[in-house]
């Protein structure tokens, strides 16, 4: 007999709830950290000004128990479900969403989702449906991430379809010209992921789960820790700063996730995060039936 | 310059005239709150002739749609929204007696020249500073538009409001020129 372990549709929902919550409140420690030194680093006073308010804005969410932006985004969900797991009580994405439902209800959170994104632009009203992401892995365990994403920075990310002769330079230069273009409007100082390689669609995913590496990490691989570095230093050189109103600091970090490719391209994406880098994680173990 | 001036409205033409880009300020008093649909309506029943609910004359808007308001608080976190969107209705408000906007983000060339034309000011607040902002509200009210939800027109009272002078009336733009400056200083 196999072994077969046990969660339920409620428990799923309930990490959801939490993990919703505390994600929109509770910056998270490396970015408040983050901030603390882009405001030590900046020199101009005005953007100087901005990142006091941005670290303060942080506190008084925690001691008020608020979201930290009014833009609660959509709820965007990583899932990495165990393969020995046995779901009691219902369907695993209805209990994510109730979770989510529940969690924007219940923290006075805005709800951001309209139903249909062209011929009936109605909100959803709750918040639903989240944007989830599974992934199936050994074990008998479910991981959940939940990465609130506002739509102001989501608006200014993109991807290039380059071509492999662009070489390192060529990703360099389409990420900062990302930012550059982006200039204000994703509320900088930002983080920006990067995904290079996959194809069209896995791309994006990898520059999003980018921004889940905390900041300060570098890559383990040598050439892209550089290459990191490298970005950050001419994102930093625009001159863009805090809020895009003049400032030595425009990015708190860059990160970024290497994929296997076609031998004929070499896609990049770029997802620009707001200063209000929010996530939160959480496990759930699965019992052994007897 | 970088200690704040508190500057209390309504405002006159001399402080109007005294503000400059880049200015940190913190602002008192009262203030509207209206964005995108509102900013429609509010132009179209002007252009028809109709009376508005509120006046506009001499008057600061904040654009900005509140998350919801917990019980026990005065309002819910409520950072701006980006400006550029109330671009086609600016100068026409302008033209009728707005004083001044908040908000984050570029304004349209038409937008910068109305500031100047009608001596006007356009602030800055800090996107994302959402709790901060609130914590600056010691009153909300509905004043018009009920059905709009999110959208719908509020005057708020605040005290000591963190504010930057983005652009003012004689032709100050700190989206350029901080960025020019800060550039200054990252090429070296």
């Amino acid at each position: 007999m196999p072994e077969i372990f046990v969660i339920t549709a409620g428990e799923v929902s309930d990490k959801v709830r939490e993990l919703s919550l505390s994600a929109n409140i509770y910056l998270p420690e490396d970015v408040k950290s983050s901030l603390a030194a882009a405001r030590e680093a900046e020199m101009m006073p005005q953007a100087r000004s901005v990142c006091g308010e941005i670290t303060r804005n942080a506190e008084l969410a925690a001691e008020k128990h608020m979201p930290i932006c009014q833009d609660c985004g959509m709820a965007v969900i990583f899932a990495e479900l165990g393969q020995d797991l046995f779901i009691e009580g219902g369907g695993i994405e209805d209990a994510i969403n109730d979770g989510v439902r529940r969690a924007y209800a219940d923290g006075w959170l805005r709800k951001s989702v309209v139903s249909d994104p062209l011929f009936a632009r109605v909100n959803s009203g709750d918040n639903t449906p989240a944007i989830i992401h599974w992934r199936i892995v050994p074990g008998h365990s479910l991981k959940l991430t939940v990465a609130p994403k506002g739509m102001g920075s989501e608006n200014m990310s993109r991807i290039f379809m380059l071509k492999p002769a662009d070489g390192a330079d060529g990703v360099v230069k389409a990420v900062v010209s990302a930012v550059e273009d982006a200039g204000s409007n994703p509320c900088p100082p930002i983080v920006a992921g990067i995904g290079i390689g996959g194809n069209f669609e896995t791309a994006p995913l990898a520059a999003k789960e980018a921004l889940l590496v905390p900041c300060g990490q570098r890559s383990g691989i040598a050439f892209y820790a550089d290459m990191e570095e490298r970005i950050l230093r001419e994102i930093n050189r625009l001159g863009i700063g805090a809020a895009g109103i003049g400032g030595t600091v425009t990015a708190l970090d860059v990160h970024i996730i290497a994929r296997p490719t076609h031998i004929a391209g070499m896609p990049v994406a770029v997802n620009i995060c707001c200063h209000a880098l929010r996530h939160a994680s959480g496990v759930i173990e699965g019992r052994l039936t007897a | 310059m970088s200690d704040a001036r508190y500057i209390t409205l309504p405002l006159d033409d001399n402080t109007v005239s005294s503000l400059h880009a880049g200015d940190i300020v913190k602002l008192s008093g009262k203030i509207l709150v209206g964005r995108d649909a509102a900013h429609k309506r509010i132009v179209e029943a002007i252009k028809e002739g109709k009376p508005l609910p509120f006046s506009i004359e001499n008057e600061i808007i904040y654009y900005a749609g509140p998350a919801p308001t917990p019980p026990g608080s005065v309002i819910g976190p409520i950072g701006p929204t980006t400006s550029g969107r109330m671009d086609p209705y600016t100068p026409f408000l302008l033209s009728k007696g707005l004083r001044g906007m908040i908000g984050k983000g570029k304004r349209s060339p038409e937008v910068l020249a109305a500031i100047k034309e009608y001596r006007a000011v356009y602030f800055g607040a800090t996107g994302g500073a959402a709790v901060l902002i609130s914590g600056c509200v010691t009153s909300a009210e509905k004043v018009a538009y009920d059905d709009l939800g999110p959208e719908a027109v509020l005057r708020l009272e605040v005290r000591d409001m963190p504010l930057v002078v983005l652009a003012d009336c004689s032709g100050g733009n700190l989206y350029e020129s901080g960025p020019a400056e800060a550039r200054k200083i990252t090429s070296d």
